[in-house]
């Protein structure tokens, strides 16, 4: 194993990654149960944004403006057509609705963009490394860490000060109760699906940054290993959620830096063999306290 | 004795039908009637666990890759492993054996390897149990896609004998529903579906929970390993087929079909591997009554996406309602 700085800054920064797409995923988990499987392909669209923005020579504000134009739409329109009509039915069911919703927009992209993809150039310049003291760092890690500190502080801030946030934080312990006190359902819902496809607007632009051959898998992978940072973390709770995913990106990052090559092509075994050994010592998560959700899927 | 025949007899049917339309139809059309009969296979064996236990398992198709490598690497001829497999060591080098007993190898493959993997995890539930399965599949993917010690890695398996005909495929997926209905009949089923309905009832009536699943993710891996034993004998497979998509799909069958009743699980099976076919021929022009329809190439995949999420919409039960067969529907 050879360990660098390098290795640790990347590590962070795909860490604070993973932790914006597990408080996405866990937000609306926490107000509909519902593990949205589609997420991945919601950050892939936000990707192509910003790849035909570059295309089209458009300069970075108006791309990034695109990219979460393009997300936030998707999002509202994920809700009002699937998530709305099956709210209520079965985890399995909406999983699976989850599934053919992301299996729709991957065949769209794969029908509009072709299975090479496309190159998303506009925003590369942040992939270029400072030096400090000797040691190389890409300034995108530094950036990702910084963004993904300000939206876990502004996630925190909507979720304790205002009343959206208490309405959230009410849904995700108890929905029944919640609504019998006077919160709307749909008001929740909604807000809690946008604020998700804001994250997943900033993760598209980080990812695409480090990234930048956009192709219809994108962000695929990602997904699949942050749903499972985010049941070791704990699913029910944002704090938990986030951490989790930070943990499974930093070890991730971190094992895909310092393994050596004839090593790191058994990476998602070694990951996916802890996550594992985790569920089975702490079923309801690393980091919760006591009793976990009680979702039987 | 009134009801369990035709609940019994109507899959089964079901079967032999899309055996006969598939023995007259023209030699390309036949593939797509095989395919369908070994999802068929797939479904029942996912059926077995998820059906009877309520459980979601994204782990059953690292059970079809495994079945497909024991029969795959098993089934080639020693002449040709040099070639196909350059990496290939040990026994696995100079055994070659024949159709049967490699279908019956790979289904072994899969009850052990469910065995192995349902000790430790059996004992989770919900979201963990799912991410658990999830994590198996992933291992199982890797592994064989890069360790080139055990088989052809990344490249296809060709040089398999091309066994799995439609008829071979037809008796494989009546002896899965065979497996399947005896299985849900028998004592051990009940006390299973029991746990599925009413956890806490159940365990105070003394049903281990833990046991009754373990049971049924063993036998459900012997059917999902037979199934990867079909497949890789029926086109040249690789790593890459029995993974995600096909998880996923499957899974949806399953779901759309109406997952807690093994008619469910047929009628989902056939019906998505029906609209899968005409789509995809479609895409190539096809004459159907008095018209033609030529769909451009990729829209297959679209039109199921939304059928899907349509099916789910209107119909969240799945569309038997999760139900067996009954000749009341009939006379309705």
């Amino acid at each position: 194993m050879t360990v660098t700085w390098q290795t640790i800054a990347d590590a962070v920064s795909l860490g604070g990654i993973y932790a914006l797409m597990a408080v996405g995923i866990g937000l609306v988990f926490g107000v509909l149960r519902l593990v949205n499987f589609a997420y991945g392909q919601l950050i892939m669209a936000g990707a192509f944004a910003l790849a035909l923005a570059s295309q089209w020579n458009w300069p970075l504000w108006a791309g990034i403006l695109l990219c979460f134009a393009v997300v936030l739409a998707l999002s509202e329109a994920m809700d009002q057509l699937v998530f709305r009509p099956l709210r209520g039915q079965t985890p399995a069911v909406m999983l699976v609705a989850t599934f053919a919703v992301a299996f729709l927009l991957q065949s769209i992209a794969l029908l509009w963009f072709g299975a090479l993809g496309k190159i998303a150039t506009s925003v590369s310049s942040l992939n270029t490394p400072w030096v400090i003291g000797g040691v190389d760092i890409r300034k995108i890690s530094v950036v990702a860490v910084l963004v993904t500190l300000a939206c876990l502080f502004a996630l925190q801030l909507l979720l304790v000060r205002t009343s959206v946030g208490l309405h959230m934080r009410a849904a995700a312990m108890d929905f029944t109760t919640s609504r019998l006190l006077g919160v709307r359902a749909n008001r929740v819902i909604g807000s809690a699906v946008l604020v998700s496809g804001f994250f997943a607007a900033v993760v598209a632009i980080l990812l695409t940054v480090q990234f930048p051959l956009v192709t219809p898998s994108f962000a695929l992978q990602d997904t699949i290993v942050v749903l499972a940072g985010v049941v070791l973390g704990g699913l029910n709770r944002p704090v938990p959620a986030t951490l989790g995913g930070f943990t499974i990106g930093f070890a991730s990052g971190f094992l895909g830096g310092a393994l050596p090559t004839n090593q790191s092509q058994y990476l998602d075994s070694f990951l996916f063999a802890a996550v594992i050994l985790v569920l089975l010592v702490r079923p309801n998560g690393l980091f919760t306290r006591h009793g976990g959700s009680a979702e039987r899927l | 004795m009134r009801r369990v025949l035709p609940q019994a007899a109507a899959p089964v049917v079901l079967v032999l039908v899309a055996a006969l339309l598939g023995e007259a139809a023209s030699a390309a059309t036949q593939v797509y009637f095989i395919e369908a009969l070994v999802s068929v296979v797939i479904v029942v064996g996912l059926y077995v666990f998820i059906g009877n236990t309520g459980v979601l398992s994204f782990g059953h198709i690292s059970f079809v890759a495994l079945g497909a490598w024991t029969a795959g690497v098993l089934a080639v001829p020693v002449a040709e492993k040099p070639a196909t497999m350059p990496n290939v060591a040990g026994f696995l080098r100079h055994t070659t054996i024949g159709n049967v007993p490699s279908l019956a190898l790979a289904a072994l493959a899969g009850a052990v390897f469910a065995l192995v993997v349902g000790l430790p995890l059996m004992r989770l539930s919900g979201l963990a149990a799912g991410i658990a399965t999830f994590a198996v599949l992933e291992i199982t993917n890797n592994i064989l896609q890069y360790y080139e010690k055990i088989g052809p890695g990344q490249n296809t398996f060709s040089a398999v004998p091309e066994t799995t005909g439609l008829w071979q495929a037809a008796v494989g997926a009546l002896l899965a529903i065979a497996v399947a209905f005896a299985y849900q009949r028998s004592r051990f089923g009940r006390m299973l579906r029991a746990t599925r309905e009413d956890p806490a009832a159940a365990a105070a009536a003394g049903i281990s929970i833990y046991r009754q699943r373990l049971g049924a993710f063993v036998l459900s891996g012997l059917v999902a390993g037979f199934a990867g034993g079909l497949e890789v004998h029926l086109l040249p497979l690789s790593y890459r087929d029995v993974y995600l998509d096909l998880t996923f799909v499957t899974l949806a069958m399953l779901v759309i079909g109406g997952a807690s009743s093994l008619w469910g699980a047929v009628v989902g099976a056939l019906a998505i591997s029906a609209l899968d076919s005409f789509l995809a021929s479609a895409e190539n022009g096809v004459s159907i009554f008095s018209g033609s329809i030529d769909l451009p190439s990729g829209t297959r995949v679209i039109v199921e996406g939304v059928l899907m999420a349509l099916v789910l919409i209107a119909r969240p039960s799945g569309l038997t309602g999760g139900r067996e067969f009954s000749l009341r529907w009939l006379r309705r």
